[in-house]
Order: C-alpha cells, then sequence, then structure tokens
C-alpha cells in the first residue's frame, strides 16, 4: 500500500493501470479532463496506449475495437460527452463488451455548466442509448472508492461482460484526499469470445446484429438474465447510524458525503436519522430499502444534485409502502449540510 | 476417379467453404447478382491468403450492403456502428500491433457520417488497411443520396436529380485524403472493365502488405457497381461506372510513399510489478516526527478552512500542502478547489478539512478558519467563519479591517515579506508558517519531508524555508 493525495480523477487513472487497463481513448472535457491529462503522462511509461480521439463518439467506438479484441480498455468525459457516446454504449451493451466508462457529471441540460450536479443518473442507470440493456453503475463518494471502484469496475465488466459505469460528480473528481493505493497490480485474463487475431480466436465474432426476430429476442432474454443475476450478488450499499433511524437519507457520491454530515448533525439535535449510500445504482440496493422500510423506518429522503432521478428508484422499490421524500439542488449548486438538516426537521415535526 | 490436375483457380482458403452464419441458402451470398462487393471480397481474401496472414487478420464489417462480409471471411470479425469502423479498426490495431486489421466501408459509412473517423485514422498513421467501396448510392437502405451520388443522379432521397445548390458536390475521399501527411499508399481504381479489375486486385494486395510491413495508412478506392441501386442491369452497371463515375472520380494512385515510409513500431507493455509501482510514483514519505495533538487548542483541532485570493497567489497550493501534510500525520484530509473559468484568472478559492475522524461534507461552508490573502477574499469568506474562529489575512493586500468581532485575527504581511525574500510567490508560505505555528496542527519537520518530496530544487527549497521561518515569527509576535 502506497499512500498518496490525489484528485479522485487522478485515482481513477492510477487504479486502471493497477487494474491492467492496456488502452484509454478520450477527449477533453471539464471536470473529467485530467483523467485524460494523466491518462497521457502515465500510460506511455508503461508502454500502454493513450490516444486523443477525435470525438466522442470516436474514443467510444476506439474502446469498442479494444474490447473486442480482449484487452482492458477505457473512455472518461463528463454529461455532453456520454451523450455522444450513448450510440457506442449501446453497441458495446449489445455485442456483451467489457469496459470501463468513467462519468465525472457536470451541470446541463446542454452545455450547462461545470458544476457538480447528478443529473445523469437517468441516462446512465436507466440506458441513454437505444436498445434494451443495462450497465453496471458504481458510484464512489471518496478519493479511495475512485481508485477501488476503477479497479473492481474491470473485474465485474469481464465478469458479466458488460460495460461498467464509474458515475461520479466534479466535486469527486476535482477532490484530493488520501488514497491508499494496492500495491499488486493484476491484469486481464484471455477472453474465449474475442477476436486475439491468432488461429485459436479466428473463429470468433463480436457484433451486434441479429437479424431473425426470434434470434435477436433470444439474445435480448438472454441479457435480461444476466441482468437479474448479476442483480442478486453485486449490489452494494454502505450505511451510517440506520439502525435506529425513523428516516434515511438515501444518497450517492458528493450528496452522500454531505449527507453524512448531515447525519452527525441531526443525531446531535436528537433526529434520528441514518444514511443509505448505494455503491451500485444498477443494481440498486432496493431489497435492503425495503428491508429498513420494514424494520420501522418511517420516511426516506432521497438527496440529490438533480431534479429528483433516483428517488424514482427508491419509491418503485418500495412501491407506496413508505414516505419517499425529495430534496435536491440543481446548477451545480450542492445542498449545505445545514440546510438538509433544515428540511429533515420540518419532515420529521410534520410527522409527529 | 484418381485423376491428376494442377489447382490454378481456387476459392481463397481466407473464405469460409460455404456460409453457415448466413440465413437460408448457405451455398451463395446475400449480394444482389451484378454486385462488386463479391469481386472486392475475393480479392481481399486471395491476398490474405498470399500474405499468409489469415489467422492474424481481423475484418471490421461495417453498416450497409457489407454488413455480412463476416458470413464469408474466415478471419476475425468486429462488426462496427455505422462510420465508426475506422475507430474500432484504431481500437483493435492498438491492441494487436501485429494483427492484420481491414476496415471495410461504403460511401454513406465513410464520407458521410463517419468522415471525422476516417479523417483521424488517416491522420494518425493507423497501420490499417482501408477499402472504400464507392458506388454512388446507399445500396442496404434502398439506393439514398450517398455523399458521392453524381450531380443530377436520381436516387430515392434525390428524385429531382443530386443539385449541387441544396446537398452540395459528390465528394473525392481518395484526393481528400491525399493530402494528409500521415498515409502512405492512397489509390482509387475500378471495377468497370478487366484491365482495371486487375489494377484492383495489386491495389488491394498492395494495401494489406503495407501493412504487414508496418509502413502505416493504406487507403483505396475502389469504384464499384450497384445494378440494383441504379436499376440496371450488371453489363449496363459496368458502363454506366465508366461513363458517369471515371470522368468524376479519376482512377489512379493519389499518393504512394510506401517505400520511403520507416516501419512503424509500438512499445511493449510493461506488466512487471516494480515498472508499474515505479511508474506511478506509489512510493511512501518515511515521516518521523509528528505534532503532538494532546497540545493543540480545543478549537484549533479539526479546522474546517477556507483559503481564498487571486489566482496566482498559490492559493489552492496552500490547501494541497496543508492536507499533505495532514495526510502524513494520520489525519483525515479533503481539499476541494474552485475549478472552472475563475481559475484562469480572477479569484481562486479551495476548501480544506484536517480531521481526527472520518469526513463527511467536503465542502466548508461554516469555516474554522479562513485564510485570506486579498481583500475581496476577506470581505467574501470571513463571514462563514464560526464564532471564535481564526481569521488570518495578507494585510499587504487588504487594506480594511475585518468587520467580525467575535474571531480571532492574525494579520502578516504575507506579500511585503515574500516580496523582501525575493519572489512574491511565496507569499503562502509565509502564511502557512503562520497558521500553523499559531496551531501547531502540523509538526515542521513534516512540512520539510513533503516540501522536499515537491521542490526539487535547492534554492526554491530554500527561498521557502525563510518564508515559513518568517511566517511563524510573525504569529509568535501576535500571540
Amino acid at each position: 500500500m502506497a499512500k498518496e493525495l490525489v484528485k479522485g480523477n487522478v485515482a481513477i487513472v492510477k487504479g486502471a493501470l493497477l487494474a491492467g487497463c492496456e488502452l484509454y481513448f478520450g477527449y477533453p472535457i471539464t471536470p473529467a479532463s485530467e483523467i485524460a491529462e494523466y491518462a497521457s503522462l502515465l500510460f506511455p511509461k508503461l508502454g500502454r496506449t493513450f490516444i486523443q480521439a477525435e470525438s466522442e463518439v470516436a474514443a467510444i467506438n476506439m474502446v469498442y475495437g479494444a474490447s473486442g479484441a480482449g484487452v482492458r480498455c477505457m473512455t472518461a468525459s463528463s454529461g455532453p460527452g456520454l451523450s455522444l457516446k450513448q450510440e457506442g454504449i449501446s453497441y458495446c451493451a449489445g455485442a456483451e463488451l467489457p469496459c470501463l466508462i468513467a462519468d465525472i457529471m457536470r451541470g446541463g441540460p446542454g452545455l450547462g455548466n461545470i458544476g457538480p450536479e447528478q443529473s445523469d443518473y437517468d441516462q446512465m442507470v436507466h440506458g441513454g442509448g437505444h436498445g434494451n440493456y443495462k450497465l453496471i453503475v458504481l458510484a464512489p463518494n471518496s478519493g479511495q472508492e475512485m481508485c477501488d471502484f476503477t479497479i473492481k469496475g474491470f473485474e465485474l465488466a469481464d465478469k458479466w461482460r458488460t460495460p461498467v459505469i464509474l458515475l461520479a460528480d466534479g466535486y469527486t473528481g476535482q477532490m484530493m484526499e488520501q488514497v491508499d493505493f494496492p500495491s499488486e497490480p493484476v491484469r486481464g485474463q484471455r477472453k474465449d469470445w474475442a477476436v486475439y487475431a491468432d488461429q485459436e480466436s479466428r473463429e470468433n465474432l463480436v457484433t451486434s446484429i441479429y437479424l431473425s426476430h426470434s434470434d435477436l429476442e433470444k439474445h435480448n432474454q438472454r441479457l435480461q438474465e444476466k441482468y437479474a443475476r448479476l442483480e442478486k450478488v453485486e449490489t452494494l450499499f454502505d450505511e451510517y447510524q440506520v439502525t435506529d433511524a425513523d428516516l434515511v437519507l438515501v444518497a450517492y457520491g458528493i450528496s452522500s458525503r454531505i449527507c453524512r454530515t448531515a447525519v452527525e448533525i441531526s443525531r446531535k439535535k436528537n433526529m434520528k436519522v441514518g444514511l443509505l449510500r448505494p455503491q451500485t445504482l444498477f443494481p440498486f440496493p432496493s431489497k435492503r430499502i425495503v428491508e429498513l422500510a420494514d424494520r420501522g423506518v418511517k420516511c426516506f429522503l432521497s438527496v440529490e444534485c438533480s431534479n429528483g432521478q433516483m428517488v424514482k428508484d427508491i419509491r418503485l422499490a418500495l412501491n407506496g409502502k413508505t414516505p419517499v421524500e425529495f430534496y435536491g439542488r440543481m446548477g451545480g449548486e450542492v445542498p449545505s449540510a445545514e440546510e438538509i438538516v433544515d428540511h429533515i426537521g420540518s419532515l420529521l415535526g410534520a410527522r409527529r | 476417379m484418381n485423376a491428376k490436375y494442377d489447382v490454378f483457380l481456387e476459392k481463397p482458403k481466407s473464405f469460409y467453404a460455404n456460409y453457415p452464419r448466413k440465413t437460408g441458402n448457405i451455398e451463395i451470398t446475400h449480394y444482389c447478382p451484378g454486385c462488386g462487393h463479391g469481386i472486392i471480397h475475393k480479392y481481399i481474401a486471395e491476398a490474405l491468403d498470399k500474405l499468409e496472414v489469415q489467422d492474424k487478420t481481423i475484418l471490421v464489417s461495417p453498416v450497409g450492403c457489407s454488413v455480412f462480409a463476416y458470413y464469408y471471411f474466415d478471419t476475425g470479425n468486429i462488426q462496427a456502428a455505422h462510420g465508426r469502423a475506422p475507430a474500432v479498426a484504431t481500437g483493435v490495431k492498438r491492441s494487436h500491433p501485429d494483427s492484420i486489421v481491414i476496415s471495410y466501408q461504403g460511401d454513406g459509412d465513410l464520407a458521410a457520417i463517419g468522415t471525422a473517423e476516417i479523417i483521424h485514422a488517416a491522420n494518425r498513421g493507423e497501420n490499417i488497411s482501408v477499402f472504400f467501396v464507392n458506388n454512388a448510392i446507399y445500396g442496404m437502405t434502398g439506393g439514398q443520396m450517398a455523399p458521392t451520388t453524381l450531380e443530377g443522379q436520381k436516387t430515392t432521397t434525390s428524385p429531382y436529380g443530386r443539385n449541387p445548390g441544396n446537398e452540395g458536390f459528390p465528394i473525392r475521399v481518395a484526393e481528400l485524403l491525399a493530402t494528409l501527411k500521415a498515409p502512405v499508399y492512397i489509390e482509387r481504381v475500378s471495377l468497370h472493365d478487366t484491365a482495371n479489375r486487375s489494377k484492383a486486385r495489386k491495389a488491394i494486395f498492395k494495401a494489406l502488405k503495407n501493412q504487414k510491413e508496418n509502413r502505416g495508412f493504406s487507403f483505396v478506392e475502389i469504384l464499384s457497381q450497384c445494378p440494383t441501386g441504379w436499376k440496371v442491369d450488371a453489363p449496363t452497371s459496368y458502363t454506366w461506372i465508366k461513363e458517369n463515375m471515371v470522368p468524376y472520380f479519376e482512377p489512379g494512385v493519389k499518393l504512394d510513399r510506401s517505400e520511403e515510409a520507416p516501419p512503424i513500431t509500438f512499445p511493449e507493455r510493461k506488466w512487471d510489478t516494480a515498472s508499474i509501482i515505479q511508474n506511478l510514483g506509489l512510493v511512501n514519505l518515511d515521516i518521523k516526527a509528528r505534532a503532538d495533538r494532546s497540545a493543540i487548542l480545543e478549537h484549533h483541532r479539526n479546522p474546517r478552512i477556507k483559503i481564498a485570493g487571486f489566482g496566482g497567489q498559490g492559493v489552492l497550493t496552500l490547501g494541497i500542502l496543508i492536507s499533505g501534510c495532514g495526510m502524513m500525520e494520520d489525519y483525515n484530509v479533503a481539499w476541494l478547489p474552485s475549478y472552472g473559468p475563475e481559475m484562469r484568472g480572477g479569484t481562486a478559492h479551495c476548501h480544506v478539512t484536517v480531521s481526527d475522524s472520518q469526513i463527511g461534507s467536503p465542502l466548508v461552508t461554516q469555516s474554522t478558519v479562513c485564510i485570506a490573502m486579498n481583500k475581496p477574499s476577506q470581505v467574501k469568506f470571513e463571514q462563514e467563519l464560526v464564532p471564535g474562529g481564526l481569521l488570518i489575512r495578507n494585510s499587504s493586500m487588504i487594506d480594511i479591517p475585518s468587520s467580525r468581532n467575535d474571531i480571532d485575527i492574525l494579520s502578516v504581511p504575507a506579500s511585503e515579506i515574500a516580496t523582501g525574500l525575493g519572489s512574491l510567490k511565496v507569499a503562502n508560505m509565509v502564511v502557512l508558517g503562520a497558521y500553523l505555528e499559531r496551531t501547531g496542527l502540523i509538526a515542521f519537520d513534516t512540512l520539510d519531508i513533503v516540501l522536499k518530496s515537491m521542490l526539487k530544487k535547492a534554492s526554491l527549497l530554500e527561498l521557502n524555508s525563510r518564508a515559513i521561518a518568517a511566517g511563524r515569527e510573525i504569529a509568535r509576535n501576535q500571540a
């Protein structure tokens, strides 16, 4: 283990190299540019490939090619860039190509601004491209998790043959914290389905086209079964003070950091508040949310830097069983812990 | 029958014997009668055989009639999105530099929706072979206008004939790409008669040979017939190419640097742990001394610090140093900058949290310490200080007193001191010395070690140390 004070964006690059990522294809965009910059600095030092692509579209298609060729590869961008990449992501999902895609979210819609919104939840978790697919979506909230989830992302991508999204926000990308980097680098294994330009893999075909309707339906059904299987075993979440909580905050990324402070302040004011932090957004910790409701949580409050995108998944999980409230800020504004506590106070007061 | 015979012409081995990936009749192709794709496929397969690269070949099948090229080629295959084949081919080639990668594309694919991808793959000099099938029409989707559709040519989306005033002129891609510096070989060929087919066969072979020899980007544009799309019979389609396409899309070598091009080399990947650890800089600093935490006064513990000033005053660096030293002394730390346009001139600020326990919000909204390097920063951020908080003000740049009477104030003429030491740039270090002297948060030995790891030049290190010492003195005198 070596500890280092690094930006979340830099932790992604180092994590990727420790995870055996061989190729990086990217395009500059604030607040994700450090990822491309550090990749351009570090990948060549290890004889690995960095290409600044001509567009976000080209970058994701280079990833498609490299992943089809059986090696670990990645790209990173922010909201507008991810919108452009959606076509390629759909192709990767269709052809079941493992890869890591980091989205350091910024404010939208349109050009918006470079502030830390969390408004890409819908386009990343519920699919922004065409077709019946889902992506594994990891939601780090610290420098350490930017590294750890990058490494984990490559493992999950290979294990499930799927693109994995690292969904972070501008603050989590720009923030510097201590990161303990693992001292044992790993590397991806050879895949039996990929094309390696050798005799053994000559028969392999990487494609997402299934001309016959019944073949394509079967392919889709298989994908849905895969998503159902991984939903059972790959859900990750973190909890803080939920055991006796009347109200549970649900938040990820930068919002979850602020919510942790909000829980501390609330507890000092004798309000029984806890925090559930999904670390995977798909699969979503729906089961855990229901368990908490069954254990007596009276209200859930989703705190997001968005217009309320994750809150829909919480409501879907609870299906009307328990009230689910929403508190959000947009445009790059983030809620302060104090304003969240005020909101909690009014909710608990109203329920008393 | 045991008849002895010599084979002069046979189906290339790089083709499958028949086509089980195809639905329906697996003995025949899906192409229309008279189509040019079959001929081009054959030339490619022959070349792969001759160059003995079948196992090493990965064909990128595009969107268009040749989307099903993988029915026929007994090679590795990747099917790409419309227009993106050169980007996909780039990803494949860079993954396996020894492979033979073919981007096989039509005119809508390559010259319309994929214009950026082909230009930039060519401009990077990707060591791939691109075969561009120009038949002046979108074949698969049913005969719409292509970027190469000729002036006046009627298609299903140019029913009155292509009108340059509305849709521009047909694009000559080979000539366009030949203006670039990186490609090594660009030729346009045609399939309309035997002599031209012979040239096409040679050009395709050459493009693949170049790749095998690592010479770089090769591109062959092939004028090819689409009897179905043009609504003519096969013989007429050859005449159509000759009379309509050849005069505008002139066949010939547009560029050939194959011989003088130096072979492209690819770096060896490094996988050994030592190289990785070293190149990622994953080395721990040896920190021995630590501040005595029990000696730190209660109100100086677990600081939430806001640091602000003009861009260039070292505001962000100051925050990073406090965080970095804090981390070395096993505090939990978080540093969050203001990022974006304001950093390109104007004011900058950062949030720094140093804590004994896990840090929730890294945003400092109710600060315990405010470091103001200029007047606007004091005016704006002293309001966030909690009662009893510490304001450190760069009094050289702030000519008004603090508006707060419930806080601790440390005035440091940092800019003047720094200028006196020889560089205004170390004003932040003067402030840092004053802050650490006042609070005892971090041992100065730790700061020394961290600074030494960041500054390689002895003179710079010395200047910074003097600035820190000067700041300490100011703080001691104002105790």
